[in-house]
C-alpha cells in the first residue's frame, strides 16, 4: 500500500464522525475517533528501525505532475519524529477530550471533524517533500486552527482569538509560499530533498536572502515567535483539548519543524544563524519575563510555551553553526534542540491538561481565586508538580537535560570566531541564564500558588474535587514519560533524537551512529551548567518569594504601547480605510457596476491596443460574404436596434431573444452546431425566464435615467463595442502561434476516443474549467435560494411586528 | 396563480416528454456528436420551463417531487468524485479512462469515465437552473 494516503485517514475518517454523533447514541464520539491516531501511531513506529540506521521511506501520489506537484510522504528521521508526536499525543488529547467535551452540551460532531483535519493537516506540513502541498497543508492547520479556536463561537473572545491567530499565521503562510516560489526559481524543483541536494549553489543565488527572510517570517509567525507570539495567548480561548495538542504540541511546533527541515539548505549563511538564535533567545527572553505577568492558568501556559519555542529555536540557530566549525558543541545544540521539543511536548502537554482540569472541576481559571487545591486534587497536584519541576529544569526530570544542553550551547556560542559572535556572543549566554531565572519563577508560580498556599474554596464557582480517572489517564501517562525519559536518555537519543539531527544535518555524519553524543545527568563539579543550574534555582526561588513585590512593576508599560494594542490599531485603521474605499463604488446599483467594470474593460483594452501597436487587419482571411449571413446580419441590426428604442419592456424582451436566435443562426452559417445548439436553448430558458419574473419587474419608465446617465450608458456601450470588435478582428488577423485546434482534432480520437471535438474539450481537455463552472452554477442557484428566502422571512419579521 | 389555459396544458404535457426524450438523447450523443451534460441539462431545464408556465408551480413539485438543491449537490459530487477517482489507481486528477465492453442488451459499447462527469454537469445545470426558477417563481 502506498502509505502516502494514510495521512489523509484522519480526514476520510472525519466524515464519518456527524453520523457517529447523530446515530450512535451513548457513546462519545471520541471513542470512535481515538482509533484514528493510536492507529497511525502504531503504524508509524514500523517505522523506526528504519530510520535508526539513517534510511528514509518514500511514497508519493502525483496530483499535477505537469507542474511537478505531488503529494509525498517522506519519512525520514525528523518527521517520524514529529508524526510521532502529532499521532501520541493525538491519541491521549483525544482520550483526554472523551472526559473533557461534555456529549449532551457540546457540538462533538463539528469538534471532532476539525480536529481530525487539522490532523491530516500535520501530519501533511511534516511529511511532505513538495514545497506546493506543504505550504497547501500548511494553511491549512492555519484554517482548522481557526475552527477549532472559534469552536465556542458565541463568545466574543473566541472569535477575536480565532480571527487573530488565522490573521497572523496566514500572513506568514503567504510570506513562506513566495520563499518557495523563490526557492523554485533559483533550484528549478519544488522538491525539498533536490533543493538540499543543490545547497551549496543556492547560497550564491540572487534571491538567496530574500527567501531565507520569507521563509523564517512563516516560521515565526507559526511557532510564535517574537513579534508575532500576540496570536499564542489569545488562541487560549479554544477548548483545553485544542490547547494541548495545537498550542503546546503540535501546531506551533510546525515553525521549529520547518527551520529544521531547511537548515541544511540556509544554515550555512550568517543571516540565519543570527536571525534564529537572536529572535529565539528574544523570544524566550520576553515570554518567561511576561508569563509571570499573566493571572490565567492557561495564559501563563501560553506564555511559556512561547518562551520554550524560542528556547528550542535559539537551540537551531546555535546548531547551524556546525556547518562552520568542527567544534563539537555545536551539533550538540541541534541534539539539544531535537530533545527539548520531545521533552516539551510531554511536560506541557500535561500541564495544559491540568489546567483544563482545574477549569473543569473549579469553574475558574484565575490563580487569585485559586490556592490550596493539594489536599483536595493529589493526583493532579502530583502530575503538575511533575511537569512544573521538568519545564524549570530540575532533576530528576527530562526537562533537567535539556535545559542544561541549552545552557552549556549558549555558553559555547561565546567561543565561535566568525559573523562577530566573538563580541557579542557574550550576551547569548547571559539573556538565556536570566531567562532561565524567570522559567523556575513563573513554573513555581504555575504550581505553588494554584495547589498549596491558603484554601480559597468559598470564592470558587464550583466545590472543587478530584478529577474523574478517565481525564486524569492522559496527563498522567504524560508525566510518566516526563520522568521515564530522565532516566533513559540515551535510549530515546538513539532510537529518536540521532536520526532527527542527523536528517536536520545531513552533509554532516555518516549514519545516525556517527553522532558521538551521550546525555549524562552529572558532569561533575567543574561543568559550567551544573553552576548555571544552582544560580538558577537560588535566584527563581528568591524571584518566586518576593513577586508581589516586583509584580506591580508590569504596570510601568502602558498599554498603548503594548504589541497587542498595536494590532487593534493596526486592525481597527485598516478596517476603517478599506470601508472608506468600498463605500466609494459599492453604490448597491447595478447600473453603477456594470459602468465601471466594462468602462475599465474597454479602455485598458483599447489603450493596451494602441500602445502595444496591435491593431491590425488582414482582409485576405475574411471569410466571404454570403446571402443568408447577410440577411442575418439585418436581422440583427434591426432587433438591437428594437431592443434599445422600445417603449415597452416586453417588445425589448422579445427583440433581445430576437438578437440571441440571430447570433445563433449564425453559428450555424459558420457550422459550430454546438454552439448554436447551445446559444438556442439558452435563449429559449432566459426568455421564458424573463417571463415568469416579468411581473416582477417595475416599470420601464420609473428607472430615473436622467440625460446625462443616458449619455454615459451610450459612451460606454458604444466603447465596448469598439474594443469587443478591434480584438476579434486583430485577433483573426495575426496568428503568433499556431491555433491549438489542430492538437484537438488529432487526438481526440486517441486520447480520449470521442468524435466531438467540443464536448471531449469540455469533460476531458478542460475538465478543471467545467468543474468550477458548475460549482459557480451551484453556487449561483444556492445564492438566489438564499437571497429569495431570507427576504421573505425578513418580510415575516416585520408582519410580526406590526 | 391558477392559470386555465387548456390549450398550453395539453400541449405542454406532450411536448415536456418530447423535449425531455430529446434532451437525453442530446447528453448520450454529446461524445460524438453536437451535445453533452450542459446542453442536455439546459433542454430538460426549457421542458420543465414550459411546465411551468403552463400550470402553477405547486402542480410541478407534486409532478416532480424532487429537492433540485440536493441534485445540485448530488451533481457536483458526481463530477468532484469522476475527477478524483482517478487518483485512486495512482494517475493524476482528472484521468479519464474509456474501453469497449460487450454488454448484455447493448451489444458492444464504449464506455467513458468521461460519461459519469458529464452526468455530474448535467444534473448541477438542472438542479441549480430549476432551484433558481422555483426561488424566483414561488417567490409571489
Amino acid at each position: 500500500m502506498e502509505f502516502v494516503l494514510l495521512i489523509f485517514l484522519p480526514v476520510v475518517f472525519a466524515i464519518l464522525v456527524p453520523f457517529a454523533y447523530r446515530k450512535v447514541k451513548g457513546i462519545h464520539t471520541g471513542w470512535f475517533v481515538l482509533l484514528v491516531p493510536l492507529v497511525l501511531f502504531s503504524y508509524y513506529l514500523s517505522f523506526l528501525p528504519l530510520v535508526m540506521d539513517g534510511g528514509h521511506a518514500i511514497s508519493e501520489m502525483k496530483w499535477i505532475p505537469s507542474l511537478g506537484i505531488a503529494f509525498t510522504s517522506y519519512i525520514d528521521g525528523l518527521s517520524l519524529l514529529f508524526t510521532l508526536l502529532i499521532t501520541g499525543i493525538g491519541s491521549l488529547v483525544v482520550l483526554y477530550s472523551v472526559f473533557y467535551m461534555d456529549r449532551e452540551k457540546e457540538d462533538l460532531g463539528s469538534f471532532y471533524v476539525y480536529l481530525l483535519i487539522f490532523m491530516t493537516a500535520m501530519l501533511g506540513v511534516v511529511q511532505s517533500d513538495n514545497t506546493m502541498t506543504l505550504y497547501l497543508f500548511w494553511e491549512l492547520t492555519s484554517i482548522s486552527s481557526f475552527l477549532l479556536i472559534g469552536f465556542w463561537y458565541t463568545k466574543d473572545k473566541s472569535r477575536f482569538g480565532a480571527l487573530k491567530s488565522m490573521m497572523i499565521t496566514v500572513f506568514g503562510g503567504l510570506m513562506m509560499l513566495g520563499a518557495f516560489i523563490l526557492l523554485s526559481i533559483m533550484g528549478e524543483t519544488f522538491s525539498v530533498r533536490e533543493l538540499i541536494a543543490q545547497a551549496p549553489d543556492l547560497l550564491n543565488q540572487p534571491y538567496f536572502t530574500l527567501a531565507l527572510v520569507l521563509l523564517l517570517l512563516g516560521a515565526f509567525t507559526k511557532s510564535a515567535q517574537f513579534p508575532f507570539y500576540i496570536w499564542l495567548p489569545d488562541a487560549m480561548e479554544a477548548p483545553t483539548p485544542v490547547s494541548a495538542y495545537l498550542h503546546s504540541a503540535t501546531m506551533v511546533k510546525a515553525g521549529i519543524y520547518l527551520v529544521a527541515r531547511f537548515t541544511p539548505i540556509f544554515g550555512s549563511a550568517s543571516t540565519w544563524i543570527w536571525l534564529v538564535t537572536g529572535i529565539g533567545l528574544l523570544t524566550l527572553f520576553w515570554g518567561s519575563l511576561f508569563a509571570v505577568k499573566q493571572t490565567d492558568l492557561k495564559a501563563i501556559l501560553a506564555f511559556s510555551t512561547v518562551s520554550q519555542l524560542g528556547l528550542i529555536m535559539s537551540l537551531l540557530g546555535a546548531g547551524a553553526i556546525s556547518y562552520h566549525t568542527t567544534a563539537a558543541m555545536f551539533s550538540f545544540a541541534t541534539y539539544a534542540a531535537i530533545f527539548h521539543l520531545i521533552n516539551h511536548a510531554a511536560f506541557k502537554g500535561g500541564l495544559f491538561m491540568i489546567a483544563g482540569i482545574i477549569d473543569h472541576e473549579t469553574g475558574t481559571r484565575d490563580i487569585r481565586k485559586l490556592g490550596g487545591l493539594m489536599s483536595v486534587m493529589p493526583i493532579s497536584f502530583t502530575v503538575a508538580a511533575i511537569g512544573s519541576l521538568s519545564m524549570a529544569g530540575l532533576p530528576p526530570f527530562n526537562g533537567f537535560l535539556s535545559k542544561e544542553m541549552f545552557l552549556e550551547s549558549m555558553v559555547a556560542l561565546r567561543h565561535f570566531e566568525l559573523f562577530n559572535f566573538d563580541t557579542w556572543g557574550i550576551m547569548f549566554p547571559i539573556v538565556a541564564w536570566v531567562a532561565s531565572v524567570f522559567t523556575f519563577t513563573y513554573s513555581m508560580y504555575f504550581v505553588l500558588k494554584t495547589f498549596i498556599g491558603q484554601k480559597k474554596f468559598e470564592q470558587l464557582p464550583k466545590q472543587p474535587h478530584e478529577a474523574p480517572i478517565g481525564m486524569l489517564l492522559a496527563p498522567m501517562i504524560l508525566a510518566t514519560i516526563v520522568i521515564v525519559v530522565f532516566f533513559i536518555p540515551n535510549v530515546v537519543g538513539k532510537w529518536i533524537i540521532k536520526p532527527a539531527v542527523m536528517a536536520v544535518q545531513p552533509t554532516l555524519y555518516a549514519s545516525p551512529s556517527a553522532i558521538d553524543i551521550h546525555v549524562k545527568a552529572w558532569h561533575g563539579f567543574g561543568a559550567v551548567g551544573l553552576w548555571l543550574t544552582i544560580g538558577v534555582i537560588v535566584f527563581g526561588t528568591l524571584l518566586y518569594l518576593t513577586i508581589p513585590k516586583w509584580q506591580p512593576l508590569y504596570r510601568i508599560q502602558p498599554d498603548q504601547l503594548s504589541l497587542n494594542n498595536g494590532y487593534d490599531a493596526m486592525m481597527r485603521g485598516s478596517e476603517k480605510g478599506m470601508n472608506r474605499v468600498s463605500r466609494l463604488y459599492m453604490t448597491g446599483k447595478i447600473r453603477t457596476y456594470l459602468l465601471y467594470m466594462f468602462a475599465f474593460m474597454s479602455v485598458t483594452i483599447i489603450a493596451l491596443l494602441f500602445i502595444k501597436d496591435a491593431f491590425v487587419v488582414d482582409m485576405n482571411s475574411f471569410a466571404a460574404i454570403t446571402l443568408y449571413g447577410s440577411l442575418n446580419a439585418i436581422v440583427l441590426l434591426v432587433s438591437v436596434g428594437f431592443v434599445v428604442f422600445a417603449k415597452s419592456r416586453l417588445a425589448a424582451i422579445i427583440a433581445l431573444g430576437g438578437v440571441g436566435y440571430s447570433v445563433a443562426l449564425f453559428f450555424v452559417i459558420f457550422k459550430a452546431p454546438d454552439l448554436a445548439l447551445t446559444q438556442l436553448v439558452i435563449e429559449t430558458v432566459s426568455v421564458a425566464l424573463f417571463l415568469l419574473a416579468f411581473k416582477h419587474l417595475p416599470a420601464l419608465s420609473t428607472h430615473g435615467e436622467t440625460k446625462s446617465n443616458k449619455m454615459v450608458n451610450l459612451m460606454v456601450s458604444l466603447s465596448v463595442g469598439v474594443m469587443v470588435t478591434l480584438v476579434a478582428l486583430s485577433s483573426h488577423s495575426q496568428k503568433m502561434i499556431p491555433s491549438i485546434s489542430q492538437y484537438y482534432k488529432d487526438t481526440v480520437e486517441t486520447e480520449a476516443a470521442g468524435g466531438n471535438i467540443v464536448n471531449v474539450i469540455l469533460v476531458d481537455y478542460r475538465g478543471f474549467d467545467t468543474l468550477f463552472e458548475i460549482a459557480v452554477l451551484a453556487i449561483a442557484g444556492i445564492a438566489v435560494l438564499g437571497m429569495i428566502r431570507l427576504r421573505v422571512s425578513r418580510k415575516e419579521q416585520t408582519d410580526e411586528n406590526k | 396563480m391558477k392559470t386555465n389555459d387548456v390549450i398550453l396544458q395539453t400541449a405542454a404535457k406532450v411536448v415536456f416528454f418530447i423535449i425531455f426524450l430529446f434532451s437525453i438523447h442530446i447528453f448520450f450523443a454529446g461524445h460524438y456528436a453536437p451535445g453533452g451534460g450542459f446542453v442536455g441539462g439546459l433542454l430538460t431545464t426549457g421542458a420543465i420551463l414550459l411546465l411551468l408556465l403552463a400550470f402553477d408551480i405547486r402542480t410541478i413539485q407534486q409532478i416532480l417531487p424532487f429537492n433540485f438543491t440536493v441534485m445540485t449537490a448530488i451533481g457536483l459530487l458526481l463530477a468532484l468524485g469522476t475527477a478524483a477517482g482517478s487518483i485512486f489507481f495512482n494517475v493524476p486528477f482528472f484521468t479519464h479512462a474509456f474501453g469497449d465492453f460487450d454488454l448484455p442488451l447493448f451489444g458492444h459499447t464504449s464506455l467513458h469515465t468521461a460519461m459519469l462527469f458529464d452526468s455530474g454537469v448535467y444534473l448541477v445545470v438542472v438542479g441549480s437552473a430549476i432551484t433558481i426558477i422555483q426561488s424566483i417563481g414561488g417567490d409571489d
